[in-house]
């Protein structure tokens, strides 16, 4: 593909690339069966982010979140448009190349066989070998290292199956940390944590952001929690892009009722954010 | 924090290949017919020394000439299947995945005798027909995993239960097929049926094809052994694997490929010995974890270990008849599957 652009960014700690997210015009769409017509269509969207940035993508149940995210890791080729990442499109990225530059932090990791916290977040480190190889003195300062960005350095002896929810995704967070990736995506991450662990999460996420340069894309349903923490929203329903802006200029009221089909009430806090209660409905 | 080191490695290694060479001690000695250690350990360091004339007693000649060759067919064969039931655990997500439990074995098994009836049909050269088998037996396995992966497919997703029920039907379907050719077409060098169907270690191949059996294992379990690292990734998911770097789909052709060739390979030369390669991985992952890179060369060195004893078993518990060594293997495999049936699935 194209070369990467090159931009003399003095805050990005990977030399040599930028970590600009780019979304230009990507659409997909799901064709379980050629000759019928699509069982889900996402229409074409653009958007962009940069190094530091906290993008959510927000919207019901069924709106093409989760599809714009594949798009976005490179996991789906767009059917039109394109999706690049420092200038490369992330789904012609060979494997091992696009771990390196892109983490995705999913719902639920499922193991076959219980392994323990410092082997899972070892598995980061994967993208950054070649062939059969043994770990270095590196990779296991990476990995420490990753499980305290988490606070999770205690938990490095135990067996992934005995640790809480709350915990386990913050060491899945520190496998992707441990890839050192210039993008970050995560998956509904705040799904089976209580509102502790949820803002645990988030904080932990704004402060690598800002701290390590990531650019950051969350897919959620938590309008709440977006508005408190994300610089961008990206508004989605029924495989639609809305909106695309800061929560303070995407979080009207009407919208948000239209699109969540929920009463609810939107107020600016001191700081600039919107804050949303969610009303009973009678 | 204990991550594998080259250094470790080797140890545990070189404990397993210890444990190996005193089994391989063991099974010289035991048989029908008695044999000193002293006079063990004498002959086998003249053979060691390339001195094999100077082996003067009438045991001498049966230790090396019968019961080694045999013991040496036992590791390759052994090594062979825990190698190939290792590989086809990670790649399908499935503690319970192995060549003979997949129906691959009973798939090889379907190939070598097709190949034999072909071979007395044409009436090949000895040298040719020789290498036609395990062919045959590559092929027929490599079909096999194929239509049982597309059996144990439901919506794009390996359901690991379907996948061991079609398994489970395919080794019976070509169990039949196996009785079917026996019966209409069977000809001299075909052996018995139950030599197919419950494996057997007692007739050894000409030296050529045991060199193949070897060049073929270390071949084999050595690319499978350069996917090690994916392996372990696998095991949480194809998805997950491919976005922490894993080529997913070239790991799991070569790995398929790799698998069916030690299938093929064992089943040409022992039919279908049943579990070694779902109980070998699986005792070896309790000793030493899960991880690949340790896993792989324990599962080839444990699966030597078992089926030298097991053929031992079988050549001796009924002297001076024996038992098929897929007998044995069954006795104790069948129990352990059930276990591992109900502690696993849901």
């Amino acid at each position: 593909m194209s070369s990467p652009s090159r931009s003399p960014s003095g805050d990005q700690p990977r030399s040599g690339a930028e970590a600009r997210l780019s979304v230009e015009q990507a659409s997909y769409a799901y064709l379980p069966n050629p000759s019928q017509a699509p069982s889900f269509t996402l229409e074409a969207l653009s958007f962009q982010a940069k190094p530091g940035e906290i993008v959510a993508i927000l919207g019901p149940n069924a709106s093409g979140k989760s599809t714009l995210l594949q798009l976005i890791s490179g996991a789906l080729e767009p059917l039109s448009g394109r999706v690049t990442l420092s200038g490369f499109a992330t789904h012609s990225l060979a494997p091992k190349t696009r771990a390196q530059r892109i983490a995705l932090v999913q719902q639920e990791s499922r193991l076959l066989f219980p392994s323990r916290v410092w082997e899972f977040v070892l598995q980061g480190r994967h993208a950054h070998g070649s062939g059969v190889r043994f770990e270095s003195e590196d990779d296991l300062t990476i990995v420490k290292n990753a499980l305290a960005q988490v606070h999770a350095e205690h938990l490095i002896e135990l067996w992934m199956d005995k640790i809480s929810g709350g915990e386990k995704q913050r060491v899945i967070l520190a496998r992707a940390l441990a890839q050192q990736p210039l993008l970050l995506l995560l998956d509904e991450p705040t799904l089976h944590l209580d509102i502790g662990a949820q803002v645990d999460l988030l904080d932990s996420l704004r402060r690598l952001a800002a701290e390590n340069r990531y650019t950051v894309v969350v897919v959620t349903h938590e309008l709440s929690l977006a508005g408190e923490y994300a610089d961008q929203i990206v508004l989605m329903q029924k495989g639609k892009c809305l909106r695309v802006g800061p929560p303070a200029s995407v979080y009207q009221r009407d919208l948000l009722e239209q699109v969540f089909q929920a009463p609810l009430s939107v107020e600016m806090t001191s700081s600039g954010r919107p804050r949303v209660t969610l009303l009973a409905k009678d | 924090m204990q991550p594998l080191t080259l250094g470790r490695l080797f140890l545990r290694c070189g404990m397993l290949l210890l444990i190996l060479f005193v089994t391989v001690v063991i099974a010289l000695k035991l048989g029908a017919v008695q044999v000193s250690l002293y006079g063990l350990g004498r002959d086998l360091i003249r053979v060691l020394l390339r001195q094999s004339s100077g082996l003067s007693t009438d045991y001498g000649m049966i230790v090396v000439d019968i019961r080694l060759p045999r013991i040496l067919l036992a590791i390759v064969v052994g090594a062979s299947l825990s190698v190939a039931g290792a590989s086809f655990q990670a790649l399908l997500r499935n503690p319970l995945a192995d060549p003979f439990v997949l129906g691959v074995s009973s798939g090889a098994a379907v190939g070598s005798v097709l190949a034999l009836i072909i071979e007395n049909q044409l009436a090949l050269s000895p040298a040719f027909a020789g290498l036609l088998t395990p062919l045959g037996a590559f092929l027929g396995a490599a079909i096999t995993i194929a239509g049982v992966y597309v059996l144990g497919r439901r919506d794009g997703q390996i359901d690991s239960t379907t996948l061991l029920l079609g398994g489970v039907i395919t080794a019976s379907f070509l169990s039949a097929i196996i009785m079917f050719l026996m019966s209409t077409l069977a000809g001299g060098n075909l052996r018995g049926a139950s030599y197919w169907l419950m494996g057997s270690l007692s007739t050894v191949p000409p030296g050529s094809l045991v060199y193949l059996l070897w060049i073929g294992f270390l071949i084999a379990a050595g690319v499978i052994y350069t996917t090690a690292s994916d392996l372990n990734l696998l095991l949480s998911g194809e998805q997950e694997a491919m976005h922490l770097g894993v080529d997913v789909s070239r790991v799991r052709i070569v790995v398929y490929l790799a698998a069916s060739i030690l299938t093929g390979l064992a089943v040409s030369v022992s039919g279908t010995i049943a579990y070694v390669g779902l109980l070998v991985p699986h005792a070896m992952r309790m000793i030493f974890g899960t991880d690949h890179r340790m896993l792989l060369p324990a599962s080839a060195l444990g699966g030597a270990i078992a089926l030298v004893m097991a053929d031992t078993v079988a050549r001796t518990v009924v002297a001076p008849s024996e038992l098929s060594v897929g007998a044995v293997t069954a006795i104790v495999g069948a129990p352990f599957f059930i276990y591992l049936l109900r502690r696993r699935l849901p």
